[in-house]
């Protein structure tokens, strides 16, 4: 049976792992590619890095930390975070990613979701959306709208017609983190991640508001979501994705266990 | 030496750092007379099935068929399994190996009813495992593998083990010297890394 997926998700500045609350505030949490292993030993099913300072000069820290990351991990692997090209992908795909993660990039310039997918296929392309609710709409789910650069910036996109987009071109999967919920440990946003994967048939990610195993169990339930990521939850020993899945076995949700 | 054949489709990355941390040697080629020379062959691949037809084009078929004649250990992973039969509808021009029998085809949209997502993207159970398979040695069943793909083969005779999803599939297939598997096992943690290890040590 295919199973729900547990994602541990490094945020990166300066090659630390780093987590913000509602993408601001910043606490260090330690070195990538050892937090990586450890998630990997606990049983998380994938390893998402994403790197938040995403600077030109940042670009070699990053490649670096990538190789080190990638070392002897043999469970999937995600890079994200300043691709902004075919090339860029290459880089870190030769670092030894396995999936990119691609944001800002491409909602500026939508091609580049193909022209990765064509080099590397499409399932090595995860296009990443930062959404916040439209709370003045009369719907604020399904009006929800696309934000850029680290979440300060809307675009005037709506998300779902922007997740259908992206599947359109050729994205592998959908990484969809809500702001609203993002870092507050009160759970992920079930019913924007339900619109969103009923409106593709792509899988999707969710991301933001992991507290407890119940959460979990929700977003895989009502949320529809075929994976769900967390990153503060894991690294300050609140619990790990064995026991994580351990509970959500007994809640009824088909997990990779023993793993 | 393991010939690693290189067509394009995808990286090489991971499986070959999985080889390596087995204690395996590679090659990475695109020549027909290192594979005709090979003592094991790994075809990996990931993506669209019309990527193979390069391996046509730069007489790697003939020179893959060559060397599983004379009983080279052959491993096709995901694109590469795929190939190991007759073709793909993801490309109806491009002839696959034709060793086994057989098309690859798309999951169903719908199964039992019920909508099927499409990639199957994710790790699944191996069911039904052949106790004869040398590739499969020490895997329990219900181990769990990494797969990512929208195409898969049917179950036959030479199903070494299958995954449920829209019904049973072919995860990997074995007949004599000739192997292959749809899941990732370079990116399925210690269940993969058996798998590698039984093939390089075969």
């Amino acid at each position: 049976m295919l199973t729900k997926r547990i994602i541990a998700c490094l945020d990166v500045r300066d090659g630390r792992v780093v987590k913000g609350i509602q993408f601001v505030d910043i606490i260090d949490a330690g070195d990538p590619a050892e937090l990586a292993h450890r998630h990997a030993a606990a049983g998380a099913d994938e390893i998402v890095l994403l790197d938040i300072t995403a600077t030109h000069e940042g670009r070699g820290t990053l490649l670096d930390t990538v190789k080190r990351t990638a070392a002897e991990l043999f469970v999937p692997f995600t890079v994200g975070g300043g691709i902004r090209s075919a090339e860029d992908a290459a880089a870190v795909f030769d670092a030894g990613a396995d999936k990119v993660s691609i944001n800002s990039s491409a909602i500026a310039r939508p091609e580049l979701i193909g022209e990765i997918g064509a080099s590397f296929g499409a399932q090595a392309v995860i296009v990443a959306i930062d959404a916040r609710r439209a709370e003045n709409s009369a719907d604020p789910v399904g009006d929800a709208e696309v934000f850029v650069a680290g979440g300060r910036k809307p675009t005037g996109r709506k998300v779902i017609e922007w997740a259908r987009e992206a599947e359109q071109r050729g994205a592998g999967e959908i990484l969809l983190t809500s702001m609203n919920t993002d870092g507050m440990r009160s759970g992920f946003d079930c019913e924007l991640t339900a619109r969103v994967s009923q409106a593709v048939q792509i899988p999707v990610i969710a991301s933001g508001g992991a507290g407890s195993a119940a959460h979990f169990a929700d977003v895989f339930g009502r949320g529809k979501a075929d994976a769900a990521l967390a990153a503060s939850i894991f690294h300050f020993g609140v619990t790990d994705s064995r026991e994580l899945k351990a509970e959500l076995q007994r809640a009824g949700v088909a997990v990779r266990l023993p793993c | 030496m393991i010939q690693v054949i290189d067509y394009k489709a995808g990286n090489l990355t991971s499986v070959l750092k999985a080889l390596h941390y087995l204690g395996a040697e590679t090659h990475v080629t695109q020549s027909p007379d290192d594979v005709r020379k090979a003592s094991k062959i790994v075809l990996p691949g990931v993506g669209h099935f019309q990527a193979t037809q390069l391996l046509h084009d730069l007489e790697l078929t003939e020179a893959t068929r060559e060397a599983i004649a004379r009983g080279v250990p052959f491993l096709g992973i995901c694109v590469g399994l795929q190939w190991l039969y007759e073709g793909s509808t993801e490309a109806e021009a491009t002839e696959g190996l034709c060793h086994f029998g057989s098309k690859c085809e798309r999951f169903p949209a719908t199964f039992n009813g019920a909508e099927l997502k499409s990639p199957h993207v994710g790790w699944n159970s191996l069911e039904n495992i052949r106790e004869d398979s040398r590739l499969l040695r020490g895997v329990a069943p219900g181990g769990f593998v990494y797969y990512t793909h929208s195409w898969r083969a049917p179950v036959s005779a030479d199903t070494a083990a299958t995954t449920n999803y829209g019904g049973d599939f072919t995860a990997a297939v074995e007949r004599d010297n000739v192997m292959g598997v749809q899941f990732h096992p370079e990116k399925s943690s210690t269940v993969g890394l058996q798998i590698l290890k039984n093939f390089v040590e075969l």
